[in-house]
């Protein structure tokens, strides 16, 4: 069987790069711009670059908030990306939109730290701290690209699947509950490691795309 | 803690590479894209590429080729060089450019940077400064423009601040007294810029050996250090960067050779 993947095009940045990135695994992706086409998908990814309020706003125009909703009601596969990550929340410090809610908790603003630059910029690695999907305890290499200011806080600590090193905190890097996910940094952006990624997260969808199950 | 960036830079012309690259076995050392996939695969972590013609002729010439960098590099890239409309930053961000460089057109038209920001995110706007230092040293750097032909007078410190809170992402800081001179960087032009500004500082302009790149790093506060001729001229490679900055105990990226899926 092969999956119906969808990339959900809002007008919010990264879409070019992540469908090269698929094709690149040599899958494509159909864009999902209405209900319509959102109806004939599988699986949805839903990226984003830039600010939280334009995004909602500009996800808002496409009528899809509804069906997105009921999507993750029913469980179907969902990838998240960067912004879209963010967009999973209930609220965020960037703005006063409502967000999704598909996951319980706020973004908040990246700490002032003496260790770190805002934005969060460049390469580090993931510490694994529940099973997700995306992740292979495996593979050595886990090194991932981030761009960000804000930053997620699941209320469930289940949710949380990685974490990542910001001065002296951890701060969320992908969170994971049941068919449905999300990753802060760019798997599109970042090398073979997450190409590996990505292609982890094929297999699983197409292998029957198992629910994961927390203890 | 976020890993120390090294990003080779290349200046290219009508989408051909204008200095001549030193890389064993290349088919075509001109071609920017061929390139950039040899540099991603040896490690660097991000890679810039400046339109030093950055004629009007020129454009198409360049998206074109920030298209086909996009579809075979998998590391972030930025593109500079006479981009000067949020029009213009559209169209690259379009065709794949991770981040666009704003160098005379944001002194000119600082509100560039903040529309800029504000409509396509802080994290693809780079500002490129270039500095050089004032007669007398203790007055600190001017701002040049326009290449590096025109003095705008301008202080690099202040400047650097109101790029900063205009909403840019990240700065890449060039010191025009260093640049080619393989005598290292401006130590205190990089620390004093990273010591005001929250965002990232991308060193450039004067590196001569490894040493001079740890201190951009350690003494300079950089986040990140732009390589040219280092690289190109294979003076040195990017392993052995990463090698002696780890021996050193500073976070670097792991050169990634795993081409299996797993």
């Amino acid at each position: 069987m092969s999956t119906r993947l969808g990339l959900i095009d809002y007008g919010m940045g990264n879409l070019h790069s992540v469908q090269l990135a698929f094709r690149r695994l040599n899958k494509s992706l159909d864009l999902v711009k209405t209900p319509t086409d959102l109806k004939k998908c599988d699986a949805l990814i839903l990226p984003g670059v830039g600010a939280f309020d334009p995004a909602m706003e500009n996800l808002e125009r496409t009528h899809l908030v509804p069906d997105l909703k009921i999507w993750a009601e029913q469980d179907k596969p969902l990838l998240g990306i960067c912004l879209g990550l963010q967009l999973f929340f209930e609220s965020s410090d960037e703005g006063s939109s409502a967000g999704l809610g598909l996951l319980k908790g706020h973004v908040q603003r990246l700490p002032i730290n003496k260790k770190e630059r805002i934005p969060h910029m460049g390469w580090a690695p993931l510490e694994q701290k529940n099973e997700s999907p995306l992740l292979n305890s495996f593979d050595q290499n886990n090194w991932m690209y981030f761009v960000h200011s804000y930053a997620a806080k699941p209320i469930k600590e289940r949710d949380l699947a990685a974490t990542v090193t910001f001065g002296d905190t951890k701060i969320t890097a992908i969170v994971w509950r049941s068919r449905i996910g999300a990753c802060q940094f760019h798997p599109e952006k970042s090398s073979l490691a997450g190409q590996r990624m990505l292609n982890r997260w094929l297999k699983w969808l197409e292998d029957g795309a198992e629910p994961l199950q927390i203890a | 803690m976020v890993a120390l960036r090294l990003i080779p830079c290349l200046d290219v012309a009508e989408g051909r590479v204008v200095k001549g690259v030193n890389f064993v076995g290349l088919r075509d050392a001109g071609d920017p894209v061929e390139l950039a996939c040899r540099y991603s695969l040896a490690g660097a972590d991000e890679l810039v590429f400046l339109d030093i013609a950055a004629s009007h002729e020129g454009r198409e010439t360049l998206v074109e080729l920030v298209r086909r960098t996009a579809e075979s590099v998998t590391i972030p890239f930025t593109v500079g060089g006479g981009i000067g409309s949020l029009k213009g930053i559209k169209e690259l961000l379009r065709a794949g450019a991770d981040k666009v460089s704003l160098n005379s057109s944001a002194v000119r038209n600082p509100d560039l940077i903040r529309e800029g920001a504000k409509k396509f995110g802080s994290q693809c706007i780079v500002v490129a400064i270039d500095a050089r230092r004032r007669i007398q040293e203790d007055l600190g750097w001017d701002v040049y423009v326009k290449g590096g032909r025109e003095n705008t007078g301008i202080d690099v410190v202040s400047w650097a601040k109101e790029v900063s809170d205009l909403g840019a992402g990240e700065i890449l800081l060039t010191s025009m007294d260093g640049d080619g001179t393989q005598a290292g960087y401006d130590l205190e032009l990089i620390k004093t810029v990273a010591e005001v500004v929250p965002l990232p500082v991308i060193a450039s302009g004067g590196a001569g050996c490894i040493k001079d790149i740890i201190e951009a790093f350690t003494r300079g506060k950089a986040s990140a250090a732009l390589l040219a001729s280092l690289l190109h001229d294979g003076l040195l490679t990017v392993e052995e960067i990463k090698y002696e900055l780890l021996n050193q105990g500073l976070p670097v990226r792991p050169i990634d050779n795993e081409q299996s899926f797993r």
